[in-house]
């Protein structure tokens, strides 16, 4: 049977209906599957039971998110300085400075941060008498700041490198030095360029300082993963690590808002 | 008395792609000089090499007696004496106007800051921008932002000025009033090499002009000679395809 021209079977428009009719009731499927099949007495038992999460209060903002902002920001000033720094290093004409930067950049962005927090809990093993300063901050803070400058750098060589060739031009033929030229017009155009990535990066170490789990810290030092996660165990109920991931979601949502604004508003004074 | 630009044997290359195939100029003190020629002859590359943005491969630059290819030479200090003018403005775009003009006073002349301020707020009236000291680069006209990168070249104090190209970004309406700016400054006996594509400028304003083909300068003279009378069929060819497009 031939159809006639301009009168196909089906039209893409009558197909385009029925296939998103069927992906329509595919969903509705499955939460109905979901929803008959969860034990919700006993969900709602083990992660949403007020008086556990009761319990988590002050101290989940006295001592946890701020230790976790203690840490996330430690971090992130380090990743800052540091990661201009290698930035900086790895744009050298130099060149041991480039290679020095690169090795750093490749090894720390390639390892587990996992695996950064475990050595450092071997640091002292390994350099007899030498003490991070700072004791579990310092730990902490150096973890963060070791795995963040190395991300950092990459973000702000990508800030450095977006500023056009002719403000350098521009600096260097009013008699500036090349330090000062740097200083004075391209690092502050940089700095404007990687706010919206930096927000981000900054979001990316307030979750990974929750790694600090792993130097073993307790009582004053803990941070809001570490504090769930003991509650959790105290009450065995795991109410409170709900209530640390909401605490995180509370910091986090608005920061990753603010990053998009920021990139939107990217641009109006140039 | 020793010359504002003394140019011998220039040479520069990009690799195998040889820009400047031997180069001799000499600029006096209050001269104008306009260097003309089709794109990709060595214009701004020729102007680029008198402050030292491109790095010659041969041969002799000597602004005011003092060789700046010399590697002791401190080209900073010899790059305060040079304004420089670009194609494509470069303001510094996290500054206003005023600031542009105050910046480099500050930080390299180590002016303080409200000597630093008159002397910008002088420069930004004499280029007719006065009453956009507080706006930023991006809220300007490109005429304007070319004034306001005229002045942040003046309030340096220079003694030579180099444009390169400075109204080959405008809109066409906006070309007039960074000229008058120009013309004005060669007026009161600025030193100044210019490399422009406005042959009425070059005509009325120059004392010289220079045509460059291919690397090398093939005509110059004064202006009624280079332009009003070229003995280059180059020269003639190239003035021909500017002055009248359409044929």
């Amino acid at each position: 049977m031939t159809a006639e021209p301009g009168k196909a079977r089906l039209s893409p428009r009558k197909k385009q209906r029925i296939s998103r009719g069927v992906q329509y009731a595919l969903l509705v499927a499955i939460v109905v599957g979901v929803v008959l099949y969860a034990d919700w007495p006993s969900l709602a038992q083990n992660f949403t039971k007020l008086d556990v999460a009761e319990k988590a209060l002050p101290e989940l903002f006295t001592i946890a998110l701020r230790n976790t902002m203690i840490y996330a920001v430690g971090g992130f000033v380090l990743s800052f300085v540091f990661g201009l720094l290698l930035a900086l290093m790895r744009l050298s004409t130099v060149g041991p400075y480039r290679w020095i930067s690169t090795i750093y950049i490749e090894i720390f962005r390639g390892l587990p941060a996992l695996l950064i927090f475990l050595m450092i809990t071997f640091l002292p093993l390994a350099l007899p008498g030498f003490e991070v300063p700072g004791g579990t901050f310092g730990q902490g803070i150096l973890g963060l700041g070791l795995i963040g400058s190395a991300y950092q750098a990459e973000v702000f060589r990508a800030g450095l490198q977006a500023v056009p060739k002719g403000q350098t031009e521009a600096a260097r033929s009013l008699g500036m030095s090349a330090f000062r030229a740097q200083l004075t017009v391209v690092i502050p155009q940089a700095i404007r360029i990687v706010i919206p990535p930096t927000t981000n990066q900054f979001v990316s170490l307030l979750k990974d300082s929750s790694l600090v789990f792993f130097l073993g810290v307790s009582g004053q030092y803990v941070e809001l993963a570490k504090f769930g996660n003991d509650l959790a165990s105290q009450y065995a109920n795991a109410t409170p690590i709900l209530v640390a991931g909401v605490t995180y979601l509370i910091v986090t949502i608005p920061l990753g808002y603010l990053a998009s604004r920021l990139e939107h508003r990217k641009g109006t004074r140039r | 008395m020793t010359h504002a630009i003394e140019i011998k044997d220039l040479h520069k290359h990009f690799g195998d792609n040889e820009v400047l195939k031997g180069i001799d100029v000499t600029v006096e003190p209050g001269q104008v000089v306009c260097v003309i020629g089709p794109s990709g002859s060595g214009k701004s590359t020729l102007l680029r090499c008198v402050n030292l943005l491109e790095q010659p491969t041969r041969g002799q630059v000597r602004v005011q007696g003092v060789d700046v290819t010399d590697p002791d030479v401190d080209i900073d200090a010899v790059r305060r004496h040079i304004g420089m003018v670009f194609q494509q403005f470069n303001l510094f775009p996290h500054m206003t106007a005023l600031q542009n003009v105050m910046i480099a006073q500050q930080r390299v002349l180590r002016r303080g800051k409200r000597a630093a301020e008159v002397v910008a707020r002088e420069n930004l009236d004499k280029v007719g921008v006065i009453d956009k000291c507080d706006a930023f680069p991006a809220q300007l006209s490109g005429g304007q932002q070319q004034r306001v990168a005229i002045a942040r070249a003046l309030a340096m104090n220079p003694d030579l000025m180099l444009f390169d190209e400075p109204t080959s970004a405008l809109d066409p309406e906006l070309v007039g009033d960074v000229l008058a700016v120009m013309r004005k400054l060669a007026e009161e006996g600025m030193t100044m090499l210019v490399v422009t594509h406005e042959m009425g400028f070059a005509r009325e304003v120059a004392d010289r002009v220079v045509f460059m083909d291919g690397g090398v300068i093939v005509e110059d003279g004064p202006p009624a000679q280079v332009i009003g009378d070229p003995r280059h069929e180059r020269t003639r060819s190239f003035l021909s395809r500017v002055l009248h497009p359409e044929d």
